[in-house]
């Protein structure tokens, strides 16, 4: 039995994951962890997170994972949720700039202020709701439609230095960057574990791939 | 613009059962708040809101049961409101599934726990639910008013000044329902809808009055909302939220579609 790892570091609503990966996989053993041993012991390994990046980052540290998610992020299967998926970049613009885990080169940024859509309406932040996900070619996408919809909640979103590194882009206005993909690491800006059946889709995608691309 | 509009339904739900009689032929226990979160979430809803309106302490632990038993099977947004005055009640409802909670009158009486809240959690997860009644007259302009106690209550506040205050101090989402509206059916109050959807940087959920389709329209074109919630209407099934989906793409806006 394959086993996955979500690492327990006190930011999130890890039981939604947990039980969202347990649904879209039942033969996979799930683990709420946080301790190192637990984290390396697992066949894969997802890190989650809501809220602002400070304290994700302090949390992260505080928990003494910082080599661990690296050590992860260079041997197995990583998936990266929301904030999980920020804390993966270099740096990020929140809280007057914060650095992050390094092991995706690039940066966070906030959405422009006063965005419009075409028929000049406001566009609020954050960026809530559902919106498409335009995908690039990657195993995780399998049995999804393109351009399916996944629910977002966020405010600033990643920019990857190197465009190969993007698995798919939205539009809020412009496209930005809602999934990256480098080796074994995959992570992305929705949450998949709300986002209804191609979200189970996704994570079931996750609970079975290799780390290839 | 890909973002959908979101439709959500609304539950009140009174010691674990949904309050209002629901007539659906598919499901077995209509009063069983996970039948019918599952119902919805078939359908297509967006998020499912919670309304607890269970009014002993003692209790408050079923509804916590609920939202666990929604949220282990149902993978879209749920929202909790009804008695969340404390942090402890925050922490208790996300542990259990939540995404969001909705503060109410608890904001009202002390507008710093929005503030807390948002601090420790994040705003994503803080949905300021106001309810607002007009208070000018005939031929004045428009004002209206917080109410509280189920809009029994005048507060004083003037509610687009609050929604902009309660934005500031971290609030993620506003849920905004007219007291002059709910239950009436003749749609939402949708000058009160845009003056706040206009008035804030956040998304508005616009509540209250909606008695048929053309009107969650119009709380979008019109109220330029960029959600709205109704009880009622897909409760007696009057119609499902797939139904108000198609509706609403047929006039041209943009839904999530399964």
């Amino acid at each position: 039995m394959s086993s996955v790892a979500v690492i327990d570091y006190g930011m999130g609503n890890l039981h939604s994951i947990a039980k969202a990966l347990q649904h879209a996989s039942p033969e996979v053993d799930v683990r709420v962890v946080s301790d190192k041993q637990s984290i390396l012991a697992a066949d894969r390994v997802v890190f989650p997170g809501v809220g602002a990046i400070r304290d994700c980052m302090h949390a992260v540290q505080a928990a003494e994972l910082t080599e661990v998610i690296t050590e992860v992020a260079q041997s197995k299967p990583l998936l990266g949720i929301c904030l999980g998926m920020q804390a993966l970049l270099s740096t990020s613009e929140e809280n007057g700039g914060t650095d992050c885990l390094n092991l995706i080169p690039g940066k966070v940024i906030h959405f422009a202020k006063d965005m419009q859509d075409v028929e000049g309406q406001k566009l609020k932040i954050p960026h809530m709701g559902w919106n498409k996900v335009q995908q690039n070619q990657h195993s995780l996408w399998q049995d999804i439609t393109q351009d399916s919809r996944f629910y977002f909640v966020h405010s600033y979103y990643a920019q990857p230095d190197d465009d190969a590194a993007i698995a798919a882009t939205t539009e809020y206005p412009q496209a930005f960057t809602c999934a990256i993909a480098k080796d074994n690491v995959f992570a992305v800006q929705f949450h998949p574990e709300k986002s209804q059946t191609v979200g189970l889709q996704l994570l079931k995608n996750f609970l079975h791939w290799d780390g290839q691309s | 613009m890909s973002l959908a509009k979101r439709i959500i339904p609304c539950l009140d739900v009174d010691n674990g059962r949904v309050v209002k009689g629901v007539k659906f032929v598919d499901i077995r226990d209509a009063g069983d708040p996970v039948e019918v979160a599952r119902r919805y979430d078939r359908e297509g809803a967006d998020e499912i809101t919670f309304l607890d309106i269970t009014a002993t302490h003692d209790n408050r632990d079923t509804i916590v049961h609920v939202v666990e038993q929604v949220a282990s099977e149902v993978f879209i947004p749920l929202t909790v409101g009804g008695g969340i005055r404390k942090l402890e009640d925050i922490r208790c409802m996300l542990n259990a599934g939540a995404d969001k909670v909705g503060i109410n009158s608890a904001a009202v009486f002390n507008p710093e726990f929005v503030k807390q809240a948002a601090e420790k959690f994040g705003s994503q997860c803080i949905v300021v639910a106001i309810d607002a009644k007009k208070v000018s007259a005939t031929g004045e302009s428009d004002r209206w008013e917080i109410f509280t106690h189920g809009g029994r209550k005048g507060t004083g506040i003037d509610a687009i000044e609050w929604a902009i205050k309660m934005v500031d101090y971290g609030a993620g989402e506003i849920l905004l329902t007219s007291m002059d509206r709910d239950g009436t059916k003749i749609g939402f109050d949708l000058e009160l809808t845009r003056t706040v959807s206009e008035a804030v940087s956040v998304p508005v959920i616009a509540s209250g009055g909606v008695g048929k389709l053309a009107h969650l329209v119009d709380g979008v074109k019109e109220g330029k909302a960029d959600a709205v919630l109704a009880a009622s209407i897909f409760h007696f099934a009057e119609y499902s939220v797939q139904e108000a989906k198609e509706y609403m793409q047929a006039e041209g806006i943009e839904v999530r579609l399964t």
